[in-house]
């Protein structure tokens, strides 16, 4: 591998980390190349950051320098997504989050990129039913699920329930988490059909079949958030849709 | 993100294998790597795929239960056995990140979460020595409310192994109240490692988390005789009141019989580099009665010896606080109403 | 132009609302389409390079490596950067000057988003550091007034009113730095045809964009169409034109094709604006009778060193009581972060925590109810400059919000309110914002289907804005709003003006008012010269539309189809154009939204855990055009009083000048667990002085006092005064 090796000094300090520590951990820090040497001259006039100081990292080797260009080359695989039913076969460098794949490559937007982080639940769509953050799925990883997106929840020119609820309700300012917030109803209304258990479960002791109270919504619709702040208006989409659905 | 190589394993042995090549690493549900690999903190240039070898099976066979690796933790929270055997666990589980990231993350993935320290997280501080080992510790002079009173790696900011970071999981939290077992398999065969020696203290490698090595393979967690079944209870303190790491969590379980306190089981989130597990509070409770000042006897020998930084030194008192009440709310048989 | 006049007959304005929000359904179905969701043939994808030390220069850029990275088309830097003509709030690599830790240094352009932030990272960046200022609370001796603006208002003779009191609160509060994050990035598209710049961007103000950009390239405004028909949040944030938008089509010139840029999350935090953290000195001096005699109030809020931003906390304050003297400042401390700007309520935010909360601690200590105190000190006109309001009911408002409360079963006593673990509060705290308008221009068509367009070059951030338009013209035209088509965020639409400072609703609907009028006038004008028409001969005046019709206002019996009209004018739609003008008496009153807001609290005893059980707010702000938008924005605004009192705070590092928490899993905004019952109404008392429509703005309001009204509830809870926004868990342990 090491004809692939990036000479990004912090990966090669990564490589340290990777190395196991035994038997004793070594009391110096881990013996650096010249090149992290000079990041570490840097991260010390950084640390400083009061006197004028100008450092630098000294110019690298033409060889390093192709290493590390060649080190870029994406790695592309082929990927079938099945999204709404359809499937759709693409090559894709590695590092494509799901998201991307639908955004970008689909030109699938409803899902929306709010973080990329797993933090806000705007992309949120459901894999084989399932609600998940389709920003930090690998696109690679989701090759042969089912995927379903807010575009594909409607049937024709008929609403899915939760969407008409939403929309009934005004679940909503801006719109741009609305995606996330109806995969993630969705699936909610699934998982509690299915009995699931939330914290506010255990917090008011009802661990056997919990009925699904507005703090039961709340706590379950807590990842996704909504800026605008129409939370109120979610949690009377989310029980409107939920008593159209037992019913 | 470097570009990487995805491999998608079919069998353990293989995962193992193609583990031991440079920078490979095994994804599970991706919840933390691929978050890790977004901020450039973590580079790997292979992801083994593990999500379709890894066992999502839990099966108890006697006295104790084995959890597949591949067990989201949205099903574990919410699978039959483990809410009537180990609610502690259950309720940790469904205190941590959000409906979406639980059905996600793996058993396996959650026990290698890395810490949510700033410093580590961003990599334009340039000194965190858990991501650049010897840089310094950026948070030591910097915002450390959310960081480690107990077993931290001293020092100060410029010090080459200083580490204040804390771990975030609640389920580990549990687990280590649980004193959980974890299967692994690696190029040697396989070996188990117990709870308390899973998760590390940073001592002069913060760069580390655990005690497994790259090429070993979390294969399952075991849970041994369920005790706290009837009387256990997870408290988590935070900022908001829902999908937000701890600032103090409590894993809280006792095994009574009227009043009585057989054994207690006790272990904090959000104060260390590890599950922070006291024996010494547990051994305190056991054969007292269960009662306000024998919790808060527990509470204080838990807290022994935590050292704040600038920012925290209220952890001390809220983790004392936060464990009577959730020993307190253990101790009530039938839990009624919203009392956490 | 419409008379703001009283007698003239004003259009029934909630003859009929729209049920649900006009872009509800291409919201619920993701076919609503945002900034960076354009398909563009051949776009490349750029991402913006920003600097990691707080201050100096960068010496130099080594991009031999980057530029041979896969995918890689170009690099731009301070060191091969084309000349544009720069603002002096935005950084577009015209010079190598570091003014903090996050501005942008270099743009990279590539075929994919991966490999131009993989590129990005292989730059080799030189810089040379300076002394950088770090450290608000530290720098606070070293306070400077404002280059311009901030003002401090004075009345009276502050020592001799001093001199009279029989009680005197003299404390600091402080509100942290906090950074809008709406939902969407910030996000541009740009390509260029020739010297003809298309962007689509995700704005606050189409219009604004197309002029700075315009500016910044040095062509004709009309040379750059901005288009955004939807805007996934704003809050100020995406009121301003910052880096990016400049950036993207500086790369899309450079890269010689297309370009989309959107920030990642942690570049929402210091290159597009935040809001300022504030100290803020309040002294109330007041009599034994609870008569305010003084009040200052001195506000300090940091500044970038690349240009002055005020946060104007103190502004409302020498409106809001009527105090026999009142001193009021702004001071400036300058640090090495990015800019300052406008975010939800600028100034009366941050401005209500410190004097409401000085307030309640009056109340407190004179042991006056704390909305009797408000009451006492009631300005029937506004204190400034005398001038009468054009509309106040705020009397209306405290009563009414404290009967929805519940406000009499409140112990003014505090700590005595326990329920198992919670100990329960009560607080309130006065609502308020300055009421604005612009001039906005609409183009009004009649239609050959049968349907009404409306058309103008603004946006809809999350507001209403479609909803209320759609709303204004059927209300004006008498007819079904479902039959009108709106089209916004296109500036090739006749020109309106920036979403912001809760300006748009009093702005766009008198311009589609005049252009639906207008229209209608021109309709009438050929049906009246039509033989062919039952209207013919009458006077175009005597003309109205009612359900599709043109009928006499003097016979009712004489009518036509207005399809039948424009279908006999060879099926040519009938439009107007207007702009509408801003009243000529606007000097001679004052208008202000007024509101009262009440807050519950639980604080756990154990773990000193805050949950916000409800929130009553009752609001003065004219006519609530739409129920359903309306009510939901000033939700929203309350939503983010919980969010200021309990959990935003940008955490800044003293050392490197970086906000730590640039995230959403740290940078916490309420999630959905933290919302409870939230009981929102408007007294719907239309402000014809202010507008014909009598709507005032409603996006600010709901933040301001919100904030204070929790933290007072919380000293109710507690008996536990936190100055210091926002109230955490340690701040209530250790107070």
């Amino acid at each position: 591998m090491s004809s692939e090796r990036c000479i990004d000094s912090e990966e090669q300090i990564q490589d340290q980390i990777e190395t196991p520590p035994e038997p004793n951990p070594p009391d110096q820090p881990p013996s650096l190349t010249e090149i992290e040497l000079s990041r570490r001259s840097f991260v010390k006039a950084a640390g400083i950051l009061g006197a004028a100081a100008a450092t630098g990292i000294p110019q690298l080797a033409a060889a390093q320098e192709a290493q590390a260009a060649a080190a870029t080359t994406p790695q592309t695989m082929s990927v079938t997504l099945k999204v709404n039913g359809t499937a759709k076969a693409l090559s894709l460098d590695t590092r494509t989050s799901l998201l991307d794949a639908l955004r970008e490559h689909l030109d699938l937007t409803g899902s929306k990129k709010g973080c990329d982080h797993g933090q806000c639940g705007a992309c949120t769509v459901l894999i084989d039913g399932r609600r998940v953050n389709s920003c930090l799925t690998l696109a690679v990883t989701a090759d042969g699920a089912e995927i379903t997106t807010i575009e594909g929840l409607a049937q024709g020119d008929t609403l899915h329930p939760v969407q008409a609820a939403f929309l009934e309700h005004d679940g909503f300012q801006c719109g741009y988490c609305t995606p996330g917030q109806i995969c993630s109803a969705v699936a909610l209304l699934k998982e509690h059909k299915h009995n699931t258990l939330s914290t506010v479960s255990f917090e008011t002791g009802n661990t056997t079949n919990p009925e699904l109270t507005d703090n039961e919504i709340r706590e379950r619709m807590s990842g996704n958030i909504c800026r605008c702040a129409a939370y109120p208006n979610i949690v009377a989409a989310v029980r409107a849709a939920a008593k159209g659905v037992s019913a | 993100m470097n570009p990487f190589n995805y491999q998608r394993a079919t069998a353990p042995e293989e995962a193992v294998r193609a583990a031991s090549a440079h920078g490979a690493k095994f994804l599970g549900g991706g919840t933390n790597l691929v978050d890790l690999m977004k901020y450039n903190v973590e580079h790997p240039t292979t992801l083994i795929d593990v999500t379709r070898i890894n066992s999502a099976q839990i099966n108890t066979t006697g006295d104790t239960t084995m959890i597949g690796a591949g067990v989201r933790n949205s099903d574990l929270a919410n699978h039959e056995s483990i809410r009537t055997n180990y609610p502690l666990l259950s309720q940790a589980l469904l205190s941590g990140a959000s409906p979406q990231l639980r059905n996600m993350a793996t058993t396996g993935g959650n026990l290698l979460q890395r810490t949510r320290c700033y410093y580590f997280m961003d990599t334009a501080f340039p000194a965190c020595n858990k991501r650049i080992p010897g840089s310094g510790c950026a948070a030591i002079q910097g915002f450390n409310r959310i960081h480690a009173i107990l077993g931290a790696s001293g020092g100060g900011s410029k010090d080459a192994t200083a580490c204040i970071a804390t771990n975030p999981s609640d389920m580990n939290v549990a687990l280590a109240a649980l004193n959980a077992t974890v299967h692994v398999t690696g190029p040697k065969g396989n070996r188990t490692i117990p709870f308390a020696e899973f998760h590390r203290l940073p001592g002069t490698t913060p760069q580390l988390d655990t005690n497994l090595q790259p090429d070993e393979l979390i294969t399952g967690v075991e849970l041994p005789v369920p005790k706290f079944a009837k009387h256990s209870y997870y408290l988590k303190v935070r900022d908001r009141q829902s999908y937000a790491f701890a600032l103090v969590s409590v894993a809280a379980g006792l095994e009574m019989t009227g009043n009585t306190i057989h054994s207690a089981g006790l272990a904090l989130g959000g104060v260390a580099h590890k599950p922070w597990r006291s024996l010494e509070a547990e051994r305190s409770l056991t054969g007292a009665t269960a009662s306000p000042a024998a919790f808060k006897k527990a509470a204080d020998l838990a807290l022994a010896g935590a050292k704040p930084q600038e920012h925290n030194a209220f952890k001390i008192e809220l983790a004392k606080q936060s464990i009577v009440r959730a020993f307190t709310l253990a101790a009530q048989e039938q839990r009624q109403g919203a009392q956490a | 132009m419409i008379a703001i006049d009283d007698k003239v007959p004003h259009p029934k304005l909630d003859r009929r609302q729209l049920a649900t929000r006009y872009d509800a359904l291409a919201k619920v179905t993701g076919r609503a389409k945002y900034a960076a969701e354009f398909r563009v043939e051949n776009v490349a994808y750029a991402c913006i390079v920003q600097a990691n030390i707080p201050s100096g220069s960068v010496a130099s850029i080594d991009q031999a490596v980057a530029s041979r990275a896969a995918g890689v088309y170009s690099i731009i830097t301070p060191f091969n950067a084309p000349k544009v003509t720069v603002p002096g709030n935005v950084n577009l690599l015209q010079d190598t000057t570091v003014f903090y830790s996050g501005q942008p240094i270099a743009v990279v352009v590539a075929r994919s988003l991966p490999e131009a932030e993989q590129a990005a990272r292989l730059l080799r960046i030189e810089y040379k550091g300076q002394p950088a200022k770090l450290g608000f609370n530290g720098r606070l001796k070293d306070a400077r007034a404002p280059k311009r603006g901030g003002e401090g208002a004075h009345r009276g003779d502050p020592a001799a009113s001093l001199a009279k009191a029989a009680v005197i609160i003299d404390q600091t509060y402080s509100t942290p730095v906090q950074n809008h994050n709406p939902m969407e990035p910030h996000a541009t598209i740009a390509s260029w045809e020739g010297d003809k710049l298309n962007v689509y961007d995700a704005t606050q103000g189409i219009s604004g964009v197309q002029g700075s950009l315009a500016r910044a390239f040095s062509i004709p405004p009309k040379n750059v169409n901005v288009q955004c028909p939807y805007t996934g949040g704003g809050f100020g944030t995406k009121g301003g034109v910052w880096s990016h938008t400049y950036l993207a089509a500086m790369a899309a010139k450079f890269a010689q094709r297309p370009v989309k840029l959107v920030l990642g999350r942690e570049q929402m935090f210091g290159p597009v604006g935040s809001r300022p953290n504030t100290s803020q000195h309040v002294k109330l001096a007041a009599s034994s009778e609870g008569k305010l005699l003084l009040v200052q109030h001195e506000s300090t809020c940091y500044t970038s060193l690349m240009a002055d931003w005020i946060e104007s906390a103190a502004a409302a304050t020498a409106l809001l009581y009527d105090s026999e003297s009142l001193t009021t400042a702004h001071n400036l401390v300058d640090l090495n972060l990015g800019m300052g700007t406008w975010m939800r309520a600028p100034g009366e935010a941050t401005g209500s925590v410190g004097l409401e909360i000085a307030l309640d601690e009056l109340a407190d200590k004179l042991k006056i109810d704390p909305v009797q105190l408000r009451l006492i000190n009631y300005a029937d006109k506004d204190p400034r400059q005398g001038l009468p309001w054009s509309s106040k009911n705020l009397r209306e408002c405290y009563s009414q919000a404290a009967e929805r409360f519940g406000w009499s079963k409140r112990n003014a006593k505090p700590g005595q309110h326990r329920e198992g673990n919670k100990l329960i509060g009560y607080g309130m705290a006065t609502a308020n914002y300055g009421a604005g308008r612009r001039p906005s221009s609409a183009v009004v068509r009649f239609l050959p289907n049968g349907r009404v367009y409306v058309g103008v070059g603004t946006q809809d951030l999350g507001t209403g804005t479609y909803t209320i338009l759609a709303q204004t013209a059927a209300d004006t035209l008498f007819m079904d709003p479902a039959l009108v088509d709106v089209q916004l965020g296109d500036t090739t639409l006749p020109l309106s003006g920036g979403s912001g400072g809760s300006t748009t609703a009093a702005s766009v609907c008198p311009g589609v008012y005049d252009a639906a009028v207008q229209a209608r006038l021109k309709l009438a004008q050929l049906a009246v010269a039509d033989a062919q028409s039952p209207l013919h001969g009458a006077a175009a005046e005597d003309v109205e539309t009612r359900d599709g019709k043109l009928c006499l206002k003097s016979d009712g019996s004489k009518s036509e189809l207005i399809t039948a009209v424009i279908a006999r004018n060879g099926n040519t739609p009938v439009e107007a154009t207007a702009t509408s003008e801003m009243p000529k008496d606007r000097n001679t009153f004052s208008s202000h939204s007024w509101g009262a807001i009440f807050a519950e609290v639980a604080v756990d005893a154990d773990t000193h855990m805050v949950q916000v059980r409800r929130m009553v707010g009752t609001y003065d702000i004219g006519t609530l055009i739409n129920h359903t938008t309306g009510t939901n924005q000033l939700v929203g605004g309350v939503v983010w009083g919980i969010s200021m009192a309990l959990h935003e705070e940008s955490l800044i590092d003293n050392t490197y000048g970086r906000t730590v928490n640039e995230n959403l899993a740290e940078y916490h905004v309420p999630v959905n667990a933290d919302v409870h019952e939230i009981d929102v109404t408007a007294i719907n008392i239309p402000d014809y002085r202010f507008n014909p429509l009598g709507a005032r703005g409603i996006g600010e309001i709901g933040i301001t006092g919100a904030a204070a009204a929790i933290v007072n509830a919380i000293y109710n809870a507690t008996g536990k005064r936190i100055r210091d926004l926002p109230v955490t868990v340690d701040k209530i342990m250790q107070a």
